[in-house]
């Protein structure tokens, strides 16, 4: 008999909850029984609630079965799951899961189906065909195709992407730089470390595309350190991609080159802020710069420099190979393509989901999400990470947008949503938030650094004291200073939690606040 | 974890040529010098100024600005446990205080027996499977106060 392929991911989040632990038992179920099995440690699918994920190649197509637990094996091999028989842990065919199937995977098409580091495997599955496209293109076209997507920075800020390479392409350098912003730190996302993990030569080949669109020659992937996994993955991935001309002297064999290198952050979630990351990236103290100069002028060293969020240059590689108007045709308004959403938190079915804009929280949370873990009514969703507003479930038919979004006071951001149910305490939240911004403050304008301090201070005494008219006025007060008087958006931004959770569920900061709300 | 190094200048000196020609070379330095020691030594500022040609208050402005950076040895193991939003909504704020109780240690403090340090982390990317904590490079999620008790006496288990 031939070997099984049997697959199960590699991914941070199933080796969390026992992926190795489990490849190791159904090894040595499968020895004892005299059967042959080839693993392969393919990405996640993105159904993070039923990792470990185990996947076998059959006749039909692949059989999933999961989560998967050390219990398990011994009955699974009973049951003969490698022959894809039933199982009370069988999902059947992986592709028509609802969750999978009603997504629009076009970043992620090939994250979970792939080995990730396997070169076969990605140029079976349409990999460098974005590659290729953008080596039969001017500069000035590939930033054309780009900017004529749609695509707007996955990162959080939404800025147009193509529009920013056209900056870089036009600014004068001898040394044009490519940096990837892989400082995913907001609370509640996990997309970038999943395709960083799954399908990592997607983002090399973005890098590549954005290098050829704007001529640039060196790039650096700036990733967090609390990312242990994709940084090996990463690591390796480079050095296959340079092995096979990918990338190095040569971009495929043409008269470019790109030298690609990863430079690990510390700690500091305000060097996603791109400016911050740049200044970290020289080796300093990750605090923020005045802007303008924009760092598509004077980024990295002083030179033109493209910063892109891994999920941008993710999405680039498709956008090239099938054309801007097969990307454009997604989504709605001016949020055009899709978004991997981040379902985390107090949620029973948490992962990923990329679907086009314009879908509901109502249909992530509770059509993918299937409500909360705990079985609790769903009280407050916080979109767009710790700088994101705290929503009601009121707010729930609200269309993914970009605008509709800000016009709420609200953000998508990189697409994260956290879910609690309704034993949440919003007050605490609401001091939680400024007590992040204490910790996370670069440090360089007052009201950041000191406002949140304040902040914090304020809401704690609330929260022991009760509320006065005083205080809520004081801490409205402080609000507005630190939102328009900040330097970046970390102080910018810290007000919209505080601000949501006191609007939206003002019976948590006691009866003056109800009061002060209602006026 | 295998057992770390004492602080040598003479390593570290090694360590500091080996990264000093990288463009923006300092945080490489640092992690290298943190990877083998477990923390940056006060001996190491002076030596990592002088190799990047700059003061000694520029570099310890650096270290000091990121939280990865230790300034003291740590214990065996790197106890991280996260406090973002995700792990909050299912309960990180109450498995942080059973970590802490049953590894004796303050945050940012090493326990008795110098086998843990316990230190916080905002996010691990693990918002799904919440509330996760890491050891060493080691993620676990779906972690719940008896998960940690058979981490702990694993891990202690081994020392002996």
């Amino acid at each position: 008999m031939s070997p099984v392929t049997v697959y199960v991911p590699r991914d941070s989040a199933a080796l969390s909850v026992g992926a190795d632990q489990v490849v190791a038992a159904i090894g040595r179920e499968a020895r004892q029984r005299g059967l042959e099995i080839n693993f392969v440690r393919n990405g996640s699918r993105g159904m993070l609630w039923l990792e470990p994920l185990v996947e076998i190649q059959h006749a039909s197509g692949r059989l999933a079965y999961g989560p998967v637990t050390l219990e398990n094996v011994a009955d699974l091999f009973e049951a003969g799951f490698l022959d894809g028989q039933d199982h009370e842990l069988a999902l059947g065919p992986t592709d028509e899961i609802p969750y999978l199937k009603n997504q629009h995977r076009l970043t992620f098409a090939r994250c979970g189906i792939t080995d990730p580091l396997s070169v076969e495997d990605y140029l079976k599955h349409d990999g460098l065909a974005g590659l290729r496209a953008a080596i039969r293109l001017t500069p000035a076209e590939i930033c054309q195709t780009v900017r004529d997507s749609g695509l707007r920075g996955r990162g959080g800020a939404g800025f147009p992407t193509g529009v920013k390479w056209q900056t870089v392409l036009d600014a004068q350098s001898d040394q044009k730089y490519i940096c990837c912003n892989a400082d995913e730190g907001d609370s509640g996302t996990f997309a970038d470390r999943m395709i960083m993990e799954g399908d990592p030569f997607s983002l090399i080949e973005g890098m590549a595309i954005a290098a050829l669109g704007v001529g640039a020659t060196e790039g650096y992937i700036y990733l967090r350190s609390e990312y242990p996994h994709a940084y090996q993955t990463l690591k390796a991935a480079i050095s296959i991609a340079e092995q096979n001309g990918w990338i190095g002297d040569s971009i495929l064999g043409t008269e470019h080159a790109f030298h690609l290198d990863i430079r690990i952050g510390a700690g500091a979630y305000i060097c996603g802020e791109e400016t911050s990351m740049l200044e970290s990236l020289e080796g300093k103290r990750g605090q923020v710069r005045a802007k303008p100069p924009l760092p598509a002028l004077q980024g990295l060293f002083g030179q033109p420099t493209v910063v892109n969020n891994v999920l941008s240059l993710t999405t680039v590689p498709v956008i090239l190979a099938k054309g801007a108007a097969y990307y454009h045709d997604y989504g709605v308004g001016n949020s055009r393509g899709t978004q991997p959403f981040q379902l985390g938190g107090n949620i029973r079915c948490g992962g990923l989901v990329e679907t086009a804009f314009g879908i509901t929280l109502h249909e992530l949370i509770y059509d993918f999400g299937g409500g909360t873990a705990t079985g609790r009514p769903v009280r407050a969703v916080q979109t767009g990470g710790p700088l994101g507003a705290y929503l009601p479930t009121s707010f729930f038919q609200t269309p993914s947008d970009y605008e509709v979004f800000t016009e709420n006071e609200a953000m998508i951001g990189h697409g994260g949503i956290v879910v609690f149910d309704d034993t949440v305490d919003m007050a605490e939240q609401a001091r939680f938030a400024m007590e992040f911004c204490t910790h996370e403050s670069c440090g360089k304008c007052t009201p950041c650094r000191i406002g949140s301090q304040r902040g914090e201070e304020l809401l704690a005494s609330i929260k022991t004291d009760g509320g006065t008219p005083q205080r809520f006025q004081l801490l409205q007060d402080l609000c507005d200073v630190m939102r328009d008087g900040s330097l970046c958006a970390m102080g910018g931004l810290t007000p919209l939690p505080v601000e949501s959770a006191l609007k939206h569920f003002p019976e948590d900061f006691g009866e003056d606040a109800i009061a002060q709300v209602a006026e | 974890m295998a057992k770390r190094p004492q602080w040598s200048e003479q390593r570290a000196a090694i360590i500091i040529a080996e990264h000093q020609n990288l463009a923006g070379a300092l945080l490489p330095i640092l992690h290298a010098l943190q990877e083998t020691f477990g923390y940056i030594d006060d001996n190491a500022i002076p030596l990592v100024s002088q190799a990047l040609n700059l003061s000694k208050a520029e570099v310890h402005g650096v270290v000091s600005f990121y939280s990865d950076f230790r300034r003291t040895r740590p214990g065996r193991h790197i106890f991280k446990v996260c406090r973002g939003e995700a792990c909050q909504a299912m309960g990180a704020n109450d498995l942080l205080k059973s970590v802490q109780s049953r590894l004796s240690a303050a945050v940012g403090g090493t326990c008795d027996e110098d086998c843990f340090t316990l230190e916080t982390v905002f996010c691990f990317g693990n918002c799904a499977l919440p509330p996760s904590v890491m050891i060493d490079d080691q993620l676990y999620g779906r972690v719940r106060p008896d998960t940690i008790d058979a981490l702990v006496h694993d891990l202690r288990g081994a020392q002996e």
